[in-house]
């Protein structure tokens, strides 16, 4: 993964509260594999009527768009279905941070495995940070070293959970760290079945039992 | 004596593996369901050469993609459905991981699938690919959703990193009245906190109403859980959880069960165990409650108006109503009851549990449904035992379509679709934009008061048709 420290690029307002995974990712495109490209259908049924024609106002069909790397919203951005295609999309189009005063809890970590940094600021900073990127693609720089968000004259500082933020910092993945502690795996499992043995999965002798 | 602790930092502390010095724990996992979704986890397992850890606790469940006409999967139209179902056979397959597939007799989807095997059982972590995963809380494990990147995680090693979330406890006093449901209790207290009102924390529902809920219908709220925002929602089991579970097919036997239960009986909170956040609801306090939004926070009691963005003093809460509005196709201010549907919708793993269809029938039976709709059991063996009880005769006779099992017009992937501009009253657990379909408006609510909207061509009390009805309607719920 592509660690994060500082990100000096285009960011674009979405000035949305509930942006919810459904939202950032329409179902009927993860039937898809990666390798097509989530980017594509980042938000299909936001930016497109419903004959596909893409609405020409909206902020990602703006000049420069698709160079964005930052997107800014508003409360609650990633909540609902776990899906993790809704991160793809985001990163397959470009980007690598999005700002909002609260995420969707699976949505934040399913960011930080793909190194997208979800960074949390106040509903007020929020807001400032919309009304400086106003409706077009403008100028950002945030830090996650520094934990701060410039635009223009705005700056505000964001928050994120130091084990996230060591994550992001290193590019760092889980798997890798956890075959680390193979041995303690292996003797947890050991000891916990010894105590729970119940919780080992017994296949059924008969496998049907309806009961209402 | 040691201190008080709660039921969640039981379960926590029992299956902490190891602790970082950062804080987060590596959790071990006992039960882990896969589905046709999970074929980027898969993917990732295969670049790394990696095995499937244990996959004697790994279960593939057919549900999202399936289709619900025939059981046949040479009738799928689209091959990329298709495709999605013949992967969860393959990776299972491959891995020698147990799968409930699209022609198994016990398949259904997951989260109704689990208990009713026996799968989920108390004092357990659990962890899906979706995040209606919390359901299985209902039992007292911490069940929760997952992406696919810690789905390989937990292919790969069995365990997960999590950081503790704080506990809250929602306490619902009183019992509730007649037609009153869980899915009233989930919407009201969603409607109240916030769709990020729980954000952070893991939920412990608790008190007087909440004991007297059947295990289908704790399933039901704790399924709700993610929609307020909590990481998972649990209730401490007991009688009814330990009957529920007696003689399903992988529950533990004879003395293993008893074991398995003398063990259960120690998962609850502690007197004096302290929460981070408390909430007190009042029975009493909800009705039978719908969404008028695309929001699951935007819900009210049925007898109530939509609200009027004009009215709204916040500006937040007025621009996100008038966006919601216009969605919705409402006029600001109208009643709920005045809004007319296009199509009904009874399934989901929120609401198609075979109490739900009874409750549903009892409304619907000797009725004609004003509007075309459709009924997708939440197992194939819920639709087996609907049958017994002729179920399926009533929503027949009622001009609704009698489906086969799967997660259908919930989330519209296997092409059961709401038309563009439709409005849907639906038993599921999202209202979000284009969710069960591009345009889409939903409106969720309990089984019996879709049944209710069903029968009126509009979004009705439930309370006021069940009390002008002969009792015949009220014999055939067979409560
Ligand atoms: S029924 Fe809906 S919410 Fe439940 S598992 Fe299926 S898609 Fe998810």
């Amino acid at each position: 993964m592509q660690p994060i420290t500082v990100l000096h690029n285009l960011g674009v307002a979405l000035a949305a509260a509930n942006v919810d995974t459904d939202q950032l990712i329409p179902a009927r495109f993860m039937k898809e594999p990666r390798s097509v490209g989530y980017g594509q259908f980042l938000l299909y049924d936001v930016r497109h009527d419903e004959h596909g024609t893409p609405d020409a106002e909206f902020i990602l069909h703006r000049p420069k768009a698709n160079n964005a790397e930052v997107m800014v919203s508003r409360r609650n951005f990633g909540a609902g279905s776990s899906r993790e295609a809704a991160v793809y999309a985001l990163v397959d189009y470009g980007f690598r941070c999005v700002v909002a005063p609260s995420f969707g809890d699976i949505f934040a970590s399913n960011a930080v495995n793909n190194g997208l940094l979800p960074a949390v600021v106040e509903e007020e900073e929020a807001e400032r940070l919309l009304a400086a990127l106003g409706d077009a693609p403008a100028d950002i720089y945030v830090d996650l070293e520094q934990q701060l968000i410039r635009v223009a004259e705005v700056q505000v500082s964001f928050s994120i959970s130091p084990v996230w933020r060591t994550k992001l910092l290193n590019g760092w993945d889980d798997i890798d760290m956890t075959r680390q502690h193979a041995h303690t795996i292996t003797e947890f499992a050991a000891h916990y079945s010894a105590q729970f043995p119940w919780t080992a999965a017994q296949p059924p002798e008969s496998a049907i039992i309806s009961k209402g | 004596m040691s201190t008080p602790t709660t039921l969640f930092d039981k379960v926590w502390q029992a299956h902490e593996v190891h602790r970082s010095d950062s804080g987060q724990s590596l959790l071990w996992i006992d039960r882990h369901f896969v589905h046709e979704g999970s074929f980027h986890a898969f993917n990732k397992l295969a670049e790394r050469a990696l095995p499937v850890a244990r996959p004697d606790l790994t279960f593939g469940i057919a549900d999202h993609y399936v289709p619900t006409l025939a059981r046949d999967l040479a009738g799928v139209a689209d091959p990329k459905v298709r495709s999605m179902i013949e992967q969860l056979s393959q990776n299972t397959q491959q891995h020698g991981v147990t799968l409930f597939g699209l022609d198994d007799p016990r398949q259904g989807i997951v989260h109704v699938l689990g208990p009713e095997q026996g799968l989920t059982q108390p004092g357990m972590v659990m962890v899906c690919g979706d995040s209606h995963t919390a359901t299985h809380g209902a039992f007292g494990s911490i069940a929760f959703g997952i992406g696919a990147s810690e789905v390989a995680h937990v292919l790969a090693t069995q365990t997960l990193w999590q950081s503790k979330p704080k506990v809250m406890r929602i306490t619902v006093e009183g019992q509730l009245a007649e037609g009153i449901t869980a899915k009233d209790v989930a919407l009201t207290w969603i409607a109240r906190l916030g769709a990020d009102g729980a954000r952070g924390y893991a939920i412990e529902y608790a008190g007087e109403a909440i004991r007297s809920l059947s295990m289908e219908a704790r399933l039901t709220l704790c399924n709700l859980s993610i929609e307020g925002g909590g990481r998972c929602g649990m209730i401490a089991p007991d009688q009814t959880t330990f009957d529920y579970l007696r003689e399903r097919p992988w529950s533990p036997k004879g003395d293993a069960f008893d074991q398995a239960c003398a063990y259960w009986s120690t998962l609850y909170s502690d007197p004096g165990a302290s929460f981070d956040l408390e909430v007190t609801l009042h029975a009493d306090e909800i009705a039978p409650t719908v969404t008028w939004g695309v929001s699951p926070e935007e819900a009210l009691p049925i007898d109530r108006a939509v609200p009027d963005p004009e009215q709204l003093s916040d500006p937040a809460k007025a621009r996100q109503a008038r966006d919601s509005l216009a969605y919705m196709g409402l006029t600001p201010g109208q009643k709920l009851t005045d809004i007319k549907i296009d199509r009904v919708f009874i399934g989901s793993c929120t609401n198609a549990r075979i109490e739900d269809l009874r409750a549903a029938a009892a409304i619907l039976a000797g009725h004609k449904s004003r509007v075309p709709g459709m009924v997708s059991p939440g197992s194939t063996l819920v639709k087996t035992q609907a049958e017994a009880e002729g179920l399926d005769r009533i929503f027949i006779d009622a001009g609704l379509e009698w489906r086969h099992s799967g997660c259908s017009m919930c989330v519209g992937m296997n092409g059961d679709l709401v038309a563009s501009g439709e409005r849907c009253a639906s038993t599921t657990n999202r209202n979000f934009k284009g969710r069960q379909g591009p345009g889409a408006r939903t409106h969720l609510m309990s089984p019996p008061m879709v049944a209710a909207a069903a029968v009126s061509g509009r979004l009705a009390d439930v309370r006021t048709l069940t009390a002008g009805s002969d009792s015949s309607v009220q014999a055939s719920g067979a409560h």
